[in-house]
């Protein structure tokens, strides 16, 4: 019985940890942001309603960062003079805020979806 | 350095609750405190590789090789804490009622503490190298300030291992006839949070599409950025702005514990002889 959970349990981690790759939407909006200075550029960039987005975050400071949003659901790294890509599902009209969650005070910014 | 003190303990608030509750669960079991122990550890040496590796990590698989990497270990964690909790369920009961000495059972028992020993391990690598990358940046960028900032982090180091020790000892105050239910019922909550954590990671990552409106948002009254929020995020799997799919997954993932740990539960206490003659264990 031990044996069969195990088993069981072992497939569905495999399974879970080996899920298709992302599937890139081509008609997704890209949006640019640069981290310089513990401050982002631009700090409030727009962007449509409805449509898949992709942000690109680049690193200019030697130390790294963490995009952070919880509107957007994001939580990823940015090694220091590193670039990452995140994917958002398309938004309704608002703003959305998003930090560095190594520098809240200071690095902060807002999408505003339009 | 308060500042450095609370993004530290903020990190490894997480890790240190998770290390409580699988110190608690695993008192008085033989080797129990090696298995912690070789967790925290193998968890530390993981979170300076995935610190260390940050930047080709973040570009693997096309980009989505953090995200991919995050929902796959808190599966396994998933998985792990799911195990335990149904072998639990079938054996130790009977293992704390009778604190019976079988080769066999002491044999299952350390593999339910392995199983444990990577929960621990994936907690520490997941929280130590958000850490680590931010220790890093401290001491990359230098300057007068960054002592103090690295005094302000080593605290919130401390006050994190404080968070486990407050966990621990909470625990093994509830009587043990008692304790047994409650870690359970704790390990349970925490396996379906991180099941939701494990599901929002594969959304971000843009493999899974659907239902990734928000559920609710109740970021006004209790923030899961907030000290409490961070807890109740890690004891129950609070989130303050979850997706649907993240809630639906949350229930599934908790009604599939429950089900489990009942179908393999030994017969409630009405002991007949043919009962256990059929499974002789």
């Amino acid at each position: 019985m031990n044996r069969t959970l195990q088993i069981v349990f072992l497939g569905l981690a495999l399974s879970l940890a080996g899920a298709p790759g992302a599937a890139f939407a081509d008609d997704a909006t890209h949006i640019q942001l640069s981290i310089k200075g513990h401050r982002f550029d631009p700090a409030e960039p727009t962007a449509p309603a409805g449509k898949p987005l992709v942000i690109e975050v680049t690193n200019a400071d030697p130390t790294p960062a963490e995009f952070e949003s919880k509107a957007l659901r994001v939580e990823k790294v940015v090694a220091g003079g590193g670039a990452i890509t995140v994917r958002v599902r398309p938004l309704t009209p608002g703003r959305y805020r998003f930090f560095d969650d190594y520098h809240e005070a200071t690095t902060v910014g807002f999408l505003v979806v339009q | 350095m308060l500042g450095a003190l609370i993004i530290v303990f903020r990190e490894v608030i997480e890790a240190g609750i998770i290390v409580g509750i699988v110190m608690a669960v695993t008192r008085g079991v033989p080797g129990s405190r090696l298995m912690a122990g070789a967790g925290v550890l193998a968890g530390l040496v993981g979170a300076s590789l995935v610190a260390a590796f940050a930047g080709a990590l973040a570009d693997a698989l096309g980009g989505v090789g953090q995200e991919m990497f995050n929902a796959a270990i808190l599966a396994l964690a998933v998985c792990m804490l799911a195990w335990h909790n149904i072998w639990m369920a079938s054996h130790g009961r009977e293992l704390a009622a009778e604190a019976r000495k079988l080769g066999q059972d002491v044999r299952s028992g350390a593999r339910s503490l392995t199983a444990l020993a990577i929960v621990v391990a994936v907690a520490v690598m997941r929280e130590g190298s958000e850490v680590a990358l931010f220790l890093y940046g401290l001491v990359a960028s230098g300057g007068t300030t960054s002592n103090d900032l690295l005094l302000g982090s080593a605290l919130g180091l401390v006050a994190g291992a404080g968070v486990s020790a407050v966990t621990y000892f909470g625990l093994v105050t509830i009587p043990a006839r008692s304790l047994f239910s409650t870690t359970s019922a704790l390990i349970t909550l925490l396996a379906s949070g991180l099941a939701a954590q494990s599901v929002n990671f594969l959304q971000q990552a843009g493999v899974v599409s659907i239902w990734s409106q928000t559920a609710w948002d109740t970021s006004a009254i209790l923030s899961d950025t907030s000290l409490l929020g961070r807890v109740l995020h890690t004891l129950v799997g609070y989130s303050d702005q979850p997706s649907v799919l993240q809630v639906v997954v949350y229930f599934v993932t908790l009604a599939t514990i429950l089900a489990l740990s009942r179908a393999f539960a030994p017969r409630p206490a009405t002991r007949r002889p043919e009962a256990s003659a059929a499974h002789p264990n």
